[in-house]
């Protein structure tokens, strides 16, 4: 069931959107909380950008080459991925479990002038209305859903015929507990302490095997590592604990 | 309005640039072939700059920009009229000790050229009419708003700019920084510099000479001959304690050309001054910061300094290279291009380069502004021993010429795109 939280101007309150903006403000603070997603978007931007581009037969470096591409982002939260999608041309929605980071994350979308549909819904839900997608992300998302399995067939499903999907998460493996749980949590402090539980990381097997059934394909894999030297992440070969993949549907 | 989306009396760009003196033109000629809109803002009549007469003053731009200027169209229509530096010589006063740059060591590139103002402000203003920048001149922004969003700036002549990165290129005084309330660190000198082209009997070799008198720095800069017969010049930067430049300024020309002879010596013959002369003040000065949000400082506005290296130009365009470089992959990462994020990556860029090239012109004048013996002694030595080891030589001479260093692709001779 679609939970609408589009809400006549007239009901709107004023301290609400006070609220929702103050949290935007938190999403979008480059030191702030969400400091990491800052961090990995470049990264992460140019794999959903290359792969979708290349995909529709686009130059990837053109102005806006994902121009006129329906995308969804599940689990959008503030809208750091949303947006930057906006800007390269997609027609964007972005969907999140939480009512208030819908708000926060449209009232965002409100200041900087974009053209974006924020609904709070679940995946499984949203595709009740049977709107399918050319690029579905799901990004940082699966090491939090309760039911994989049935997440990840939800997801599979928003995908259009010859769409695809980009999936990004922590792999499970021994060097992510340490770096990824440990290190980021407890020693470096990136992350709150309890953001993450390591046994819900998944093996780009696993997601693989999740998918297959649902007409979709790992075509591309790459680790996503960060340079202490300039503080920057970049694609790598190391998929040990982050790490960013493409999945395709057939065109039939 | 060639493009950029209006509403009502509106105008949205991405990126408006208030200050279109060489920097900020060449950062909109830059930005001028990419997909980011751009909107330039200066107080000046265009046409009365590119009327204006030849007016004396030139400017030593090194290797590395001339790449850019070629990267964006400009050298084509400067080359005709750019003299190269094939050789720099540096000495030190009377004494016999001197240092000697020579192009071919660094490979067959010549050092850098000599360019003139009012031939590199023609260049400019004929690249930009053929572009889509749209420019604002005589306007003045009479108030910045910087928002969450977007910055708005209300003009002079009622229009209202809407961008998403504002970009302070106004100059040595900047109101756009100090509006922002972005403070500025300055060591005045109590020295002035004498600017002025000479006509010679003799030919200059493409040579520069830079000279290191005890009152400051004098330089002897080759300009191209303009294909005239008796078209041997040479442009001269010459400092003196304030009120001896003053002085200077005050001379006939008879006297003028007898001190400057004294200082130049008998190589170029007979020598007459040609155009006027200039007296600037001279100074460091540097922004405490080169972003505040929404908001890029370049060239004088983000770092004025002493003309000793003739680097204050080419530290500009060194600024706009960066600045262009960080705004297109931004906008290729569908990144808000007046973010913070974005922001961070131009300054963290800049600020190393900046203030090596500050902080070495810097001693490089009080090490040379004086006449104790045994600081004489030394760097007498020290010059004679760096002209003797020629990979500590190549260092100094690559990064005069601009080419060490993480180069933004313009510099490296690149397309942007």
């Amino acid at each position: 069931m679609t939970t609408s939280v589009q809400a006549a101007k007239s009901t709107v309150n004023p301290d609400e959107v006070a609220q929702f903006t103050r949290l935007a403000e938190k999403w979008w603070d480059p030191d702030g909380e969400f400091r990491p997603l800052h961090h990995l978007n470049p990264a992460r931007i140019a794999f959903i950008r290359d792969h979708a581009a290349t995909r529709f037969g686009r130059d990837p470096l053109a102005d806006r080459p994902l121009r006129d591409l329906d995308l969804i982002d599940i689990g959008c939260g503030g809208g750091l991925l949303c947006e930057p999608m906006c800007r390269l041309g997609a027609n964007v929605t972005g969907i999140d479990a939480g009512a208030e980071t819908v708000n926060a994350a449209r009232a965002h979308a409100e200041i900087m002038d974009l053209d974006i549909t924020y609904r709070h819904v679940l995946p499984e839900d949203t595709g009740a209305d049977g709107k399918r997608y050319d690029v579905v992300l799901n990004m940082e998302v699966v090491e939090h859903v309760a039911d994989r399995a049935l997440f990840m067939e939800a997801a599979a499903n928003l995908v259009k015929p010859g769409g695809l999907m980009v999936v990004s998460t922590l792999n499970r493996t021994l060097k992510s507990l340490a770096m990824a749980k440990i290190g980021a949590e407890y020693i470096l402090r990136w992350l709150p302490v309890g953001t993450h539980d390591w046994k819900k990381f998944a093996r780009p097997s696993e997601l693989a095997n999740e998918l297959r059934p649902h007409g979709m394909e790992i075509t591309d894999i790459k680790g996503l590592s960060y340079n202490p030297m300039n503080g920057e992440w970049h694609q790598s070969d190391d998929i040990d604990v982050n790490f960013i993949m493409l999945a395709v549907k057939d065109r039939a | 309005m060639k493009h950029g989306a209006r509403s009502d009396d509106r105008i949205d760009v991405d990126v408006l640039i208030i200050g279109g003196g060489f920097v900020g033109s060449t950062l909109a000629a830059a930005l001028a072939e990419t997909a980011i809109r751009v909107a330039m803002v200066d107080t000046q009549d265009p046409a009365a700059a590119i009327d204006a007469e030849f007016d004396g003053r030139s400017f030593a731009v090194s290797l590395s920009n001339t790449r850019l200027l070629e990267g964006i169209d400009i050298w084509p229509l400067l080359a005709p009229r750019a003299a190269p530096i094939l050789d720099i010589r540096i000495s030190d006063g009377p004494s016999l000790f001197f240092l000697h740059y020579d192009h071919t060591e660094t490979g067959d590139d010549p050092m850098g050229f000599m360019v003139e103002n009012h031939n590199l402000r023609r260049a400019l203003h004929s690249r930009l009419s053929d572009s889509a920048t749209m420019t604002f001149a005589p306007d003045k922004v009479e108030k910045l708003e910087r928002g969450q969003g977007f910055v708005t700036a209300q003009l002079r002549s009622g229009q209202t700019i809407r961008a998403r990165l504002a970009v302070g290129a106004d100059g040595r005084f900047s109101q756009t920084r100090t509006e922002a309330g972005v403070g500025v660190t300055q060591w005045p000198y109590k020295q002035s510099g004498i600017v002025c082209t000479l006509r010679h009997e003799r030919r200059h070799d493409c040579v520069a000479h830079e000279r290191f008198l005890p009152a400051g720095p004098f330089a002897i800069l080759p300009l191209h001959g303009e294909g005239l017969e008796d078209a041997n010049r040479a442009s001269i930067v010459w400092t003196e304690p304030g009120d001896v430049a003053q002085a200077m300024m005050d001379l006939d020309e008879t006297e003028f050309c007898g001190e400057l002879q004294n200082r130049i010596g008998g190589f170029l013959g007979e020598i007459v001054t040609t155009g006027p002369r200039y007296i600037f003040p001279l100074g460091l000065q540097f922004a405490e910061t080169m972003t505040a949000p929404r908001l890029a400082l370049v060239g004088d506005a983000a770092h004025a300094m002493h003309p000793i290296a003739g680097q204050g130009l080419n530290m500009g365009l060194r600024d706009v290279a960066a600045l262009a470089e960080v705004l297109v992959d931004a906008r290729r990462l569908g990144q808000d291009l007046g973010s913070a994020v974005v922001l961070e990556r131009f300054s963290r860029w800049r600020r190393f380069d900046n203030t090596v090239m500050l902080a070495a012109t810097d001693g490089l004048n009080r090490l040379f502004s004086n006449d104790i013996a045994p600081v004489r002694l030394a760097r007498d030595l020290g010059l004679a021993t760096v002209n003797k080891l020629p990979p500590l030589k190549r260092v100094f001479m690559r990064h005069a010429m601009g080419v060490v260093g993480e180069l933004p692709r313009l510099l490296r001779g690149e397309s942007l795109l």
